[in-house]
């Protein structure tokens, strides 16, 4: 037990520290700037462009977890590469004398570089070849680094299972009342099973879907709230992460798709209309349902992907109108409107995790459906 | 950047009539504001998505 108590306020102070760095990081970066500017003299252009790769810089993936990047705080994460074997190194093997991470690393005589956020092998110099439209040729080997967002994955994962194992527990342990932080989590849970599963799936299949759609709710959910902490994270709004959430979703409908899904998909107008008929129509019909297949999980994927980006960006774009305005005037008002922005990026936080459930659960309900469409066409 | 724009100016008229309908219905049976919602939500995401997927074709 006092174990336990011990491993949630190691979770807890792990959660809120960076909330104090990063606030002492807006500090940092203010005096920084002031410098910054009082060098180049209102160079507004400079300015611009400095808080625009801040912002792109902010969105990619990157293969160490900066906290306070300016200052130098920011932990290694392991880099594996495949590449003619395996090559695992920390990802300060990049750092340089100034804490950026473009430098060169070397590992069992091969060299490696970072360039736009991707690992290429280079020579001992560092070289990088660019074609004509500045894309790099260099070899890339197979990457499976834990970068950033791997790390938060992982993070998340664990998280949840602890939060639901002890819910799980409290259950036994108490005779069927949840306890603790269970009680928070039990109406969340039973809203997804009887609001979102239910009514779409039906009252008969249910339960074997509830068990995915309850794990992509609340990944989806806690990771988009993890992008709005002071981690700088930027998980969901990643399009190789939605793309995989989006492909597993894509799997189970196609996977657990009943005869009348199939039939629903190739032969829509059943016994009504006869095959010369349904020939001509099915030219442009079936093609069709078939885009959609592909369709639904891809727009699941844009827009999980371009909502919390979007978010991002807007957030971000605000807190750096501060330094465009650079008054007291322009600075209190970006600083309100941003504040405002946070508040509704909470909800959106929320609102896209349902929305990807419910659309999900949707999916699952098209794939599970079993209508008595055969009896009506004896019927008529 | 002018189609940008005009995206941004259809999404938002979309939207804004699936909210507003969904407010006239609410008002009017106020016992199925949780089915209205959802259908609401749900029309609204579909909006926004091709609004997205266009944005990115014009970007």
């Amino acid at each position: 037990m006092r174990l336990k108590n011990f491993a949630k306020a190691l979770i807890l102070t792990a959660l809120t520290t960076p909330v104090f760095a990063s606030s002492s990081d807006s500090d940092h970066s203010d005096s920084d700037h002031n410098e910054h500017t009082t060098s180049h003299q209102n160079d507004a252009v400079d300015t611009k462009e400095e808080i625009k790769s801040y912002i792109m810089h902010h969105l990619e993936d990157t293969y160490h977890f900066g906290i306070w990047d300016k200052a130098g705080v920011s932990f290694p994460l392991p880099v594996i590469l495949f590449d003619e074997g395996v090559h695992v190194f920390s990802s300060s093997n990049f750092a340089d004398d100034h804490g950026h991470h473009d430098g060169i690393a070397e590992s069992n005589g091969k060299y490696y570089k970072i360039d736009h956020a991707k690992i290429y092998r280079t020579d001992a110099e560092g070289t990088i070849t660019y074609d004509s439209h500045h894309h790099a040729t260099n070899v890339k080997p197979f990457d499976f680094s834990i970068t950033k967002n791997v790390m938060m994955i992982i993070i998340t994962g664990l998280l949840m299972l602890l939060l639901f194992r002890s819910l799980g527990k409290s259950y036994a342990a108490n005779g069927g009342i949840s306890k603790g932080v269970g009680r928070f989590l039990e109406p969340i849970v039973l809203y997804v099973r009887d609001d979102i599963a239910r009514p779409n799936i039906g009252e008969k299949k249910y339960k074997k879907y509830l068990p995915f759609l309850l794990t992509i709710f609340f990944f989806v959910w806690f990771l988009n709230i993890f992008g709005l902490t002071p981690l700088g994270v930027n998980v969901t709004g990643n399009i190789a992460v939605t793309f995989a959430l989006a492909l597993l979703v894509f799997l189970f409908t196609n996977f657990t798709g009943t005869k009348d899904y199939w039939m629903h998909l190739f032969n829509p107008l059943g016994n009504a209309m006869p095959w010369y008929g349904k020939a001509v129509l099915y030219i442009i019909l079936i093609p069709i349902e078939i885009l959609g297949i592909f369709i639904k999980p891809f727009s699941l994927m844009i827009r999980l992907y371009a909502n919390m980006q979007a978010g991002h960006i807007v957030l971000m774009s605000l807190v750096g109108l501060i330094y465009i305005f650079g008054n007291m005037m322009g600075g209190s008002l970006s600083f309100l409107l941003a504040f405002a922005i946070s508040l509704i990026e909470v909800l959106v936080a929320l609102l896209q995790a349902y929305i990807f459930t419910m659309l999900a659960a949707l999916y699952f309900g098209f794939a599970a459906e079993e209508h008595e469409h055969h009896d009506e066409a004896h019927a008529h | 950047m002018v189609g940008a724009g005009l995206v941004v100016i259809g999404v938002g008229i979309g939207i804004g009539r699936i909210g507003g309908s969904a407010m006239d219905a609410i008002a009017r049976q106020p016992e199925a504001t949780n089915k209205i919602q959802t259908a609401m939500l749900i029309a609204a995401a579909l909006i926004e998505g091709i609004g997205f997927a266009a944005l990115f074709a014009v970007s």
